[in-house]
């Protein structure tokens, strides 16, 4: 059998394996980099990018539909229909031209491609099948191997996707909108998707197990997305448990805590209950290598039990986000090429693009409180702030966290619209290991919701100027 | 009066415990702050702990010898003002009295380890622990000195931009050492560039020579082109071949009598001859009686290849690293044939002109360091051939013959073979035959 040989071969073409081969290379590391489907991986085929193009039309129609009712902005639209299959084309040339954007940028930094699935042989060498037709697959060697297959949507063991049962996937391609969707899970892709569909005008039930959508959150951030749901009018069933699809198959069984069966009328079914590291089909379980859950155990160099062996992003385990799996890749890269690197960032942000968005950056109060730091905490709510009231988008807040003793933020979060880009300046504070003085001190511009990040560092510190 | 309580430091480096190896307080004694309390020892230094406020001691957290985890409490003292004990937390880990005892107890314990300590934690300071206080007064104060006390109360990371961290792992110097002078402790850049100077003064007296200047250089050479083919051969050969190694000594005083008397004669007009060529013909005849030496074994396909001919490889040292020419059917050529294609060949790798041709197909290698080659070598197989031979040095060592001491000039033969399809017999008996042939070289001639 014919070998090629490379100095790095990565597995996997989402955000964090490109962006390892293109820092690689950067680096002058020859590197082959091996995905089976269109690159990009989760982030731009299936996930972050077509959920927010989706996320944007949606709310555009909806807007628009208000519109045809009373506005307070005197505005009225007549008629506001949607052609959901040009949704879907224009989500799809979006798609098509951040992954060609991609593979330009790996051609550019002489990234050899290969295209096909990798099945591990050892700890240096995989064989990729091209082609299903094609039983001769090639085989590959490399002196490092990364290893960046991200995860897969789990599925509920009674009620496997299929027919009217569909994942996150195929929820982001509609083909027409279903009259009655039940979405099971409460977590940020199950809201995120329940309220697309909502506002394209289905009938939208949400099931989650826990008492409260988005689990992962406090109440106080999760309570003007709750309030959004009930005025959209999409039902929530918390601290049920689906049972499965009824006979018919026509309806969801839910049993609520009270240990009480209802069924849900359900034209499709969405099962967003979470996504788990892939790491099986591909000969992972050849090398061996120390798991940690269902997760590849790695180091803060991300290093697995195997020398050489690298795993970065979703298959290491949470938290399963693009822009640590882009960090993971690049430290990674810079680690082989000899320079000394640790993954060791203060935070990482994390965005929930539901209606209102949330996003949370270092530690929330209760975490704070859980490490044994004595905090202060304060809030700036939007309803004081100009920029948001000309949004219509007075609902939510900024909170920070920080050290009673020395002032040090901790934490950030927001809830409200648009308040995702607001991650940036919380990152930042955080990575700087800004103080409430520094944020308090510094100028933001106005009229913005930036400046309820200033705001909320200046109520902590006893002296807020708008509330 | 309140009651402060300090807990075991981070001492960094994922140091999760540390163990307590002297006292220097007792309970009721009147501290002040920045007296040492107690030394405590990891597996690469002992460090200080100090106080961070003045009061009274009311109990010790700990008896000499134990093994107290990061984090845990260190000494209760009693202070004026408020303390750092909050009303709801449990009451203290020890009981005073017992613990107060078993300090007595261990006094003698804990002068031989405070003794044996002293001189260790001097030079402590290279790893770096932390004074409390900020760094600019601290590198004031006492320039150079150690600085065994911690600057980060027990959990605490150390708070650095990114810039700043990235230097630091650059510099690989530990964040949790360096002192932040920084709002709220932050480590800026001066800090870092400061406790790398003051880590370079700290060193120990005499290292102002020269010759025994400590370096911190180092440099990073990519493994790339020739080099990075060797390292992949040798990674492959040791890793899929069991090398069998066989040596045995060889009296080459017969060979050298004639070599020297053929360079004698025809040094001129044929060239002179080197023991190599000898070697090769002795090889070659060699495998007609052991052709399991003379292969090459597909381990994947398992099937060794014997082949007739033999294509003898020379591993030559070139500016760039090791190659290996191949002297084309060696079988076909005489002594001094060999010889000029041996020299042929290896001008022709030095100069980087040798082709593809004449760097593949060797059946069998030769491996010499000449003038070099010591007593013992282990070589390593060409893979996928699954024998080489390797020349040690010639020297003249007395011997017993008949039992009479006499000089001979004494050559060793250090061998390997592939032992999953050569069986040490085998090998032995190829080296022996060689051996034969060295050792008595008019067969080599007379068949």
């Amino acid at each position: 059998m014919d070998i090629q040989h490379t100095t790095l071969l990565v597995i996997g073409g989402g955000p964090g394996g490109y962006i390892t081969a293109i820092r690689a290379a950067q680096l002058g590391i020859a590197t082959t980099l091996i995905e089976g489907e269109q690159l990009g991986g989760t982030c731009l085929n299936i996930g972050c990018i077509p959920s927010k193009a989706l996320i944007l039309a949606a709310e555009a129609y909806h807007q628009a539909h208000h519109f045809m009712g009373d506005s307070t902005l005197g505005i009225h639209v007549e008629g506001a229909r949607i052609d959901i299959a040009q949704t879907v084309r224009w989500k799809d040339g979006i798609v098509a031209r951040l992954t060609g954007g991609v593979g330009a940028l790996l051609k550019k930094h002489g990234v050899k491609v290969v295209k096909g699935w990798a099945t591990i042989v050892d700890g240096k060498t995989v064989d990729v099948a091209r082609d299903p037709a094609d039983p001769q697959p090639v085989r590959i060697q490399g002196e490092h191997m990364v290893l960046a297959t991200g995860s897969v949507e789990l599925g509920l063991p009674g009620m496997p996707f299929g027919g009217s049962v569909i994942s996150s996937t195929q929820a982001l391609s509609p083909e027409r909108i279903p009259g009655k969707l039940v979405v099971v899970g409460g977590g940020y892709i199950g809201l995120e998707l329940g309220l697309v569909y909502r506002k394209l005008g289905a009938d939208v039930s949400l099931v989650e197990a826990q008492n409260h959508i988005l689990p992962l959150y406090d109440e106080e951030l999760t309570k003007p997305v709750a309030a959004s749901l009930r005025k959209l009018g999409v039902q929530v069933h918390l601290g049920s448990t689906v049972q499965g699809l009824n006979a018919a198959g026509d309806a969801v069984r839910v049993q609520d805590s009270t240990g009480r069966e209802s069924e849900l009328a359900a034209d499709q079914v969405l099962v967003a209950i979470g996504r788990v590291p892939r790491t099986h089909g591909w000969g992972l379980e050849k090398l061996m290598l120390a798991m940690q859950g269902r997760a590849l155990k790695v180091d803060d160099q991300c290093r697995t039990s195997m020398r050489n062996v690298w795993a970065i992003g979703d298959l290491t385990g949470e938290p399963m986000l693009a822009h640590r799996a882009m960090a993971q890749g690049e430290m990674v890269a810079e680690i082989i090429s000899g320079k000394r690197r640790h993954f060791a960032p203060a935070a990482i942000a994390a965005v929930c693009f539901t209606d209102p968005e949330i996003v949370v950056a270092g530690q929330s109060p209760a975490d704070a409180a859980k490490a044994g730091l004595d905090c202060i905490t304060a809030q700036f709510p939007f309803a004081a702030n100009g920029r948001a009231m000309t949004l219509e988008a007075s609902d939510g807040f900024v909170r920070v966290v920080a050290r009673r003793d020395n002032h040090r933020i901790v934490g950030w979060q927001a809830v409200g619209v648009a308040v995702s880009e607001l991650g940036t300046a919380f990152s930042h504070s955080l990575e700087m290991g800004a103080t409430l003085e520094d944020v308090a001190g510094t100028i933001h511009a106005h009229p913005t919701l930036g400046e309820a990040v200033q705001e909320a560092a200046l109520r902590a510190l006893g002296h807020a100027l708008h509330i | 009066m309140g009651i402060h309580i300090i807990k075991m430091p981070d001492i960094g480096e994922g140091i999760a415990e540390v163990e307590l190896v002297a006292w220097h307080v007792k309970v009721g004694d009147v501290v002040a702050e920045d007296q040492i309390l107690a030394d405590v020892m990891t597996d690469k230094a002992t460090v200080e702990i100090p106080s961070s406020v003045a009061g009274k001691v009311l109990a010790l957290g700990g008896t000499v010898g134990q093994v107290m985890a990061v984090g845990s409490e260190v000494i209760r003292i009693e202070v004026e003002g408020a303390g750092n004990l909050k009303e709801n937390t449990a009451p203290a880990l020890v009981d005073t009295t017992q613990a107060a005892t078993k300090v007595v107890a261990n006094t003698e314990d804990h002068k031989t380890v405070a003794a044996t300590h002293a001189a260790p934690s001097a030079v402590a300071s290279g790893s770096g622990v932390v004074p409390t206080r900020p760094a600019s007064a601290t590198v004031a104060a006492r320039p150079g000195q150690t600085n065994t006390a911690l600057v980060r109360a027990p959990g605490d990371k150390p708070i650095a931009s990114p810039a700043v961290r990235r230097q630091a792992w650059d510099l690989g110097v530990e964040l949790q050492f360096v002192p932040g002078t920084g709002t709220a402790g932050r480590i800026t850049h001066e800090d870092l560039q400061a406790y790398v100077a003051r880590a370079a003064q700290a060193q120990p007296a005499g290292s102002v020579d020269q010759r025994y200047a400590q370096r911190l250089d180092e440099q990073t050479v990519p493994v790339i082109g020739l080099r990075r083919k060797i390292a992949q051969k040798m990674q492959e050969a040791k890793r899929r071949i069991p090398h069998y190694t066989y040596v045995e000594e060889v009296d080459m005083t017969e060979l050298e009598a004639l070599r020297a008397q053929l360079n004698a004669q025809h040094g001129k007009e044929r060239g002179r001859l080197t023991v190599l060529p000898f070697l090769a013909r002795a090889i070659v005849l060699a495998v007609r009686a052991h052709p399991e030496v003379n292969a090459r074994y597909d381990d994947e396909a398992a099937v060794e290849t014997r082949f007739g001919a033999v294509h003898l490889g020379i591993a030559t040292q070139t500016q760039g690293g090791l190659m290996v020419p191949v002297i084309r059917h060696a079988e076909t050529l005489d002594l001094w044939a060999c010889a000029a294609e041996v020299l042929r060949l290896a001008e022709a790798a030095r100069s980087g002109k040798a082709t593809r041709d004449e760097l593949s197909g060797s059946t069998i290698t030769i491996t010499s360091l000449g003038a070099l080659g010591g007593i013992v070598t282990t070589p390593v197989i060409n893979h996928p051939e699954v024998a080489i031979v390797g020349i040690n040095r010639l020297v003249e060592r007395p011997m017993v013959r008949n039992g009479v001491v006499v000089v001979r000039q004494m050559m060793n033969l250090s061998s390997s073979f592939d032992h999953r399809v050569v069986d040490g017999m085998n090998a032995a008996q190829f080296v022996q035959r060689i051996r034969g042939y060295l050792e008595c070289p008019a067969t080599l001639f007379v068949e």
